[in-house]
């Protein structure tokens, strides 16, 4: 196992890309990855699951022209890594030593956000506070729920170091760490069922399971599963709804972000590809994704192209600013890099993808949106969505409640909301005052990642309510 | 550059390490593989990739009996060393009631897979067949613009099993798979978009024309599309959409589901009535047209054919070691590898029980006296399943057929509880298919709701 990716990478690092473009590779890009994993599962009063991993594993990427080549491997060793840029080149007709080095002078020096971070893993929670911390929760949602029949908590500790060098004199060092905590439980009475789950996370907070508040996530699932254990089925139709804040953001995320990535601009999957500068959305839209948020799940110093992070503005008043790119992204549709070049693991080549991700405060309350809508949905807590090639979107309401004259009444299971972005965006009419971001997992091209979503609670004029 | 692992040096390290650190009871699961994929975007080449992985979990038992677990993907001495240690330690956090033992199947005899091992064909002739395919593609209609989704991959890879006690487990694989994903849009309408997949042991053995065939029909059928009203009707799933659902809910067949209390199935369920009486659900990895199958699971023991539902009723659950022994019958080959180990379903076989009426007769959707919504595929399994409850709700791409014709549904959801749906079977329509996911006929349910925009 490789102990650390310290300097004595560069002189190897500069041997392997000079190579690379003597065989005529406009650019190479090596990504170097080490990682220790920790996933805790709790059941009832009990520690059912302990899960342990670590892993090593490079990237090579190889562009020539707009084409790239990359290839991933186990084998950090100088032949594991030549052999592996070997393939790279073949794969676009290049073979070491047949042209002339282009010019390379070498890597610029180390850019290294890790600096700071080495302690980090150190001070996370050790196995047995990270169990007695898991148990409090699971005691906590005994304590306070009702009907329970499972209930379960789980811990996830995600640490990675992260070494980048390319061909343009790209050389950055990272250190990550991302710590989850969800609660989820099963309320049964008879015929009636309520799953509920919720999950905390963040990054670059080696305390965060020490300062998690256990007893108010607890009661906050448990007030869920209450309410919903004998809701109704919702009756589907095209209704207003209003969306909470915090994981209510997962509506932009699926049904407008992933339109925003230049690899959907590469396939021509996003009905956005040419509207920079026009209105796509309603003018109390402004959008944003950022990676600089202290502590947020989606947060980075640098993305996984050795880019510092940004702030980037989407969408302001409706008019669509930027699209979220990548090198790749840069190079085949024209959009700057934003720092948003980001991968699951060394086994995926980067994309463009979301970071930190919100519809920004608007100048409302919560209750003015409520009041305004006569009948409709209020989706307290959503579920996971998705978006497809078309642009359709959908997303899964875990907790509802119907509006009726400007008031929340019943509680309702078994929502879907579907849509298309072009649609709905422009619907989006009032936001609240009350912006707070809720941590989350996106898959997509290059694997599963941490992001973050978010959005003061929002009015949807009209939408898709699938139900029975 | 093909994948390769060495059992008995491995066996052999294993040992050594283990005796080294007092270990005296491991098992692990070892996997290695070579891929290779290309993309394609209008006759260019879009990524082409390669990786070569490899990847260990041991388990240990400490002297108390409780075990632990740590994965990596380091297979030198000093990364088992490690993980070895790494799950000593996890083993002080093992769960008294529910500790894992070899599987008393581990050396049992395998069943032999018939699955012939094909040398890659080299990620040059893949990209050449993917953009002839494409490229073939794009050519069946003037509306397909793009095919933004697709693929061409081959696999070659191995994995093994071994424990303390002398269980030796190897299973060598090459296996290939496409996609073609097709965008199609006609001026002043909405785009749209389906695909197929093949699957085979070689790239050579793709069904190609297939697979162009099947993405290109697909598409062109949903370009002529219209809003559906809301209401109830009755659904005819594609063999493919009915075994993602059964999938979705496989927890009614899991017995480490039932023993967690996730499962709408208990441990008396077994004999009651879950479906209609002429439905039959069985799970058989062994299934020839089950390309990659495995002879043996994370525990080593052997996959076997198993009834689940016969006649509509719940004859056996899927188990590992663990959850059989807490059921007192034997492993069924379905288990993964862990301290708390997971149980999962291998690959559905769908039909009428044998001697049974079959449910109704004749059924063809395109002389049905009323409106009839066909679905093709269902989207968004993750998030609109609630499999704890029973129930789901999810986005569908499909036709309303009436008077013989079929129309493309514009946007849609269908929502119901599986116990009802799958007592609601109304009979089954044309030959079994066979499916990445298994095999199975389309299937007739009445009463579902539908929810669209008209």
């Amino acid at each position: 196992m490789v102990a650390s990716f310290d300097s004595s990478w560069q002189p190897r690092l500069e041997s392997l890309l000079a190579r690379g473009l003597a065989a005529g590779a406009d650019l190479v890009e090596v990504f170097l990855e080490r990682t220790d994993h920790l996933g805790v599962l709790a059941e009832q009063d009990t520690i059912t699951s302990v899960s342990p991993a670590f892993g090593m594993g490079a990237g090579l990427r190889v562009f020539r022209g707009e084409r790239d080549g990359f290839v991933s491997t186990n084998d950090l060793s100088p032949s594991g890594l030549e052999q592996a840029l070997d393939q790279a080149l073949g794969m676009l007709g290049l073979q070491r030593g047949t042209a002339v080095l282009n010019g390379f002078d070498g890597l610029a020096q180390l850019r290294d956000f890790a600096a700071s971070k080495d302690s980090w893993l150190a001070r996370c929670p050790e196995l047995r506070e990270a169990t007695d911390r898991l148990l409090e929760g699971t005691a906590q949602l005994a304590m306070h729920g009702s009907h329970l029949q499972a209930w379960r908590g789980s811990y996830a500790r995600d640490w990675q170091e992260v070494l980048v060098a390319a061909s343009d004199g790209t050389f950055a060092h990272d250190i990550r760490l991302h710590q989850s905590v969800g609660l989820n439980v099963l309320a049964a009475d008879g015929e009636h069922r309520a799953g509920v789950g919720r999950r905390h996370g963040s990054s670059g907070r080696p305390d965060d399971l020490r300062q998690w508040d256990a007893e108010a996530s607890a009661r906050e699932v448990c007030e869920s599963s209450g309410a919903m254990l004998y809701a109704d089925y919702v009756e589907a139709g095209q209704l207003p709804v209003v969306l909470a804040n915090r994981f209510g953001g997962v509506i932009f995320h699926e049904a407008c972000g992933h339109l925003l990535e230049t690899t959907q601009v590469e396939r021509g999957t996003t009905p956005f590809a040419d509207k920079v500068g026009e209105a796509i959305a309603h003018e109390a839209v402004t959008a944003i994704d950022e990676g600089l948020s202290d502590g947020a799940f989606g947060s980075l110093c640098m993305d996984d192209e050795g880019m510092e992070a940004q702030r980037t503005v989407l969408i302001e008043n409706g008019i669509l600013k930027r699209f979220i790119s990548d090198r790749a992204g840069e190079l085949r549709t024209g959009h700057a890099r934003t720092g948003s070049g980001r991968r699951q693991s060394h086994t995926f080549a980067a994309a463009s993808r979301m970071r930190n991700t919100y519809i920004a405060a608007g100048p409302h309350t919560p209750e003015q949106l409520i009041a305004s809508v006569d009948r409709g949905l209020y989706c307290k807590s959503m579920g996971g969505g998705s978006v497809g090639p078309t642009g359709q979107f959908n997303f899964a309401v875990e907790e509802g409640y119907l509006i009726e004259n400007g008031q929340l009444t019943k509680p309702v299971k078994g929502a879907t909301l579907i849509g298309e972005a072009k649609e709905v965006m422009p619907r989006i009419s009032m936001c609240a005052n009350d912006l707070e971001l809720a941590a989350g997992f996106c898959g997509s091209v290059s694997g599963s990642i941490f992001v973050t979503v978010g959005q003061p609670h929002i009015k949807v004029d009209s939408i898709t309510v699938g139900g029975r | 550059m093909a994948a390769t692992l060495n059992a008995e040096s491995l066996r052999g390290r294993l040992e050594q390490l283990a005796s080294a650190a007092g270990i005296r009871q491991w098992d692990l699961g070892a996997a290695c593989s070579t891929d290779t994929s290309v993309q394609v975007d209008r006759g260019e080449a879009k990524q082409m990739k390669g990786a070569q992985r490899s990847s260990i979990t041991i388990r240990v038992w400490n002297s108390d009996g409780l075990v632990g677990i740590t994965s990596t993907s380091d297979l030198s001495d000093a990364g088992l060393e490690r993980a070895l240690a790494g799950a000593r330690e996890a083993s002080g956090f093992g769960n008294p009631d529910d500790t894992p033992a070899f599987s008393p199947l581990a050396t049992a005899p395998l069943a032999e897979l018939r699955q012939p091992i094909h040398e890659p064909q080299g990620i040059l002739a893949l990209l050449d067949t993917l953009k002839d395919a494409e490229q073939q593609l794009l050519g069946r209609h003037a509306a397909i613009g793009t095919v933004p989704y697709n693929g061409l991959a081959e696999r070659s890879s191995e994995r093994i099993y071994l424990n303390s006690e002398g269980a030796c487990r190897q299973q060598r694989l090459s296996t290939a798979s496409l996609y073609l994903y097709a965008r199609a849009e006609e001026a002043g309408r909405k785009p749209r978009s389906a695909g197929a997949v093949r699957l085979a042991y070689g790239a050579r053995e793709l069904d190609v024309a297939g697979c162009i065939n099947e993405a290109a029909e697909r598409t062109i059928s949903h370009l002529d599309y219209a809003p559906i009203s809301t209401g109830h009707y009755t659904c005819v799933f594609s063999p493919e959409a009915f075994l993602d659902l059964i999938g979705a809910f496989s927890s009614l067949f899991n017995a480490r589901a039932v023993l967690d209390g996730v499962s709408l199935s208990n441990r008396d369920s077994i004999g009651q009535p879950l479906a209609v009486p002429f439905f039959d659900l069985h799970d058989n990895g062994l299934n020839p047209g089950n390309i990659g199958a495995s002879a043996f699971d994370g525990e080593g023991t052997p996959t076997r054919r198993l009834a689940l539902l016969e006649g509509g009723v719940l004859r056996h659950f899927l188990h590992s070691e663990a959850t059989a022994r807490a059921f007192g019958v034997a492993p069924t080959g379905h288990a993964g590898l862990g301290a708390k180990v997971s149980v999962g379903p291998d690959w559905f076989e769908i039909g009428a029980t044998p001697g049974s009426s079959g449910g109704q007769q004749g059924l063809d959707r395109f002389n049905a006296p009323e409106p009839i919504v066909w679905i093709d595929s269902l989207s968004a399994l993750h998030a609109g399943v609630k499999a704890s409850q029973g129930s789901f709700s999810l986005p569908f791409d499909g036709w309303l057929v009436q008077g013989g014709e079929a129309r493309s549904i514009e946007a849609a959801t269908v929502a119901g509880d599986i116990r009802t749906l799958l007592n609601s079977i109304v009979g089954f329509e044309g030959e079994a298919k066979i499916t990445p996911d298994g095999l199975c006929p389309l299937v007739w349910v009445e009463g579902l709701s539908v929810t669209g925009e008209a």
